[in-house]
């Protein structure tokens, strides 16, 4: 067979910050090889089906990709439960969400199958949390910030003790390419917050790709929702795939060439 | 938006729910993304009992438009009831 596709999706156990066990979402391909890894960081809501679709469109096309529960520590029940809980409570705290992104890139990189290589992607809340972890934790190879909001944050009053610190005023410490990809029509982030964010990363001479669609604001990769826009859908996924190719798979024959 | 922002309000009720009626102590209320709806934005109520726990919970995610349209109508059925049982109404007050 010239053309096999396999792929296996199971929910496995990571140990997250503070050496906390939970539950992630873990695909991989099932052919022969090292694949390098992805970690997905779901949005505020929870962790939800369409995360898991998107774990498995990376398995899809050649990662070991990863998504853990950010709010395992609430116990059992569905996400949606967990979610509302965690919302109704603040929310969770960003040294947990960057502790327990190191323990799934740990996960990763203990697995037979792993290059060694990680990028890290998030949507919505989780692109404010991939762009925490680019510029705090080692190890990143590549991050991808979906429309990811607060990044800038305008009101101090939004700061808090789970919130200590505006994403951007940590962008000196990042130390892996970044893309970014926003819909132009989104409230949060503003267009213009992009553009303030975007000339931090020029003004700091980081290594950064961003690409934004008209015609599509928040979310518009999320199939689930009306914010979907297929063409811009699209094109944003090529980019996410060829940003990946180039950061984190040079070396590695078995990702699929879009 | 993906934000944080909840309003808390105490309240007296009750709610069915997965495992039938249960009290309710609680309402949090918030407008961003759903977990369900296929909207980009609603009008989510969680009901819960924190006094057990807060771990049941009956949700409902609205759009804006029909969330003030229900408002306006609870406000509506409040008037009207009360106006047709005066006692109760300024037994509330």
């Amino acid at each position: 067979m010239s053309f096999y596709q396999g792929l296996q999706a199971e929910t496995v156990s990571f140990r997250g910050h503070n050496g906390d066990q939970g539950e992630a979402y873990y695909a991989r391909p099932t052919r022969a090889g090292k694949f390098p890894g992805v970690v997905i960081i779901h949005h505020l809501p929870g962790w939800d089906e369409w995360i898991m679709e998107v774990v498995r469109k990376f398995a899809h096309h050649g990662y070991a990709a990863i998504s853990h529960h950010l709010y395992f520590r609430e116990g059992s029940g569905s996400p949606d439960d967990i979610g509302a809980r965690v919302r109704a409570a603040g929310g969770v705290a960003d040294a947990q969400v960057v502790g327990d992104t190191a323990g799934a890139m740990a996960w990763l990189r203990a697995q037979s199958n792993a290059t060694g290589k990680i990028g890290v992607i998030g949507f919505c809340s989780g692109g404010r949390h991939t762009y925490l972890a680019a510029c705090t934790l080692p190890g990143i190879d590549a991050a991808v910030d979906c429309w990811g909001g607060n990044v800038i944050v305008d009101n101090p009053k939004d700061l808090n003790d789970k919130r200590p610190v505006a994403p951007i005023d940590l962008t000196e410490k990042l130390n892996c390419p970044l893309l970014g990809i926003f819909g132009n029509d989104d409230a949060n982030p503003t267009a213009d917050q992009v553009n303030r964010t975007e000339a931090v990363l020029k003004k700091l001479g980081k290594n950064y790709e961003f690409r934004r669609y008209n015609g599509a604001g928040h979310a518009f990769f999320n199939t689930a929702r009306d914010a979907y826009r297929p063409e811009q859908a699209a094109d944003g996924w090529r980019k996410v795939f060829d940003f990946y190719r180039r950061t984190l798979a040079s070396s590695a024959a078995s990702v699929a060439a879009e | 938006m993906c934000s944080y922002i909840v309003e808390k309000t105490a309240l007296v009720g009750s709610a069915k729910g997965r495992k039938g009626w249960m009290r309710i102590d609680t309402a949090n209320v918030y407008f961003d993304h759903p977990y369900y709806s296929t909207l980009d934005h609603v009008l989510a109520i969680d009901f819960t009992n924190e006094g057990e726990g807060g771990r049941d919970r009956v949700a409902i995610e609205l759009s804006a438009e029909s969330a003030r349209a229900l408002i306006e109508r609870i406000q509506a059925a409040l008037a009207s009831g009360e106006a047709e049982h005066p006692s109760i109404a300024v037994a509330a007050e």
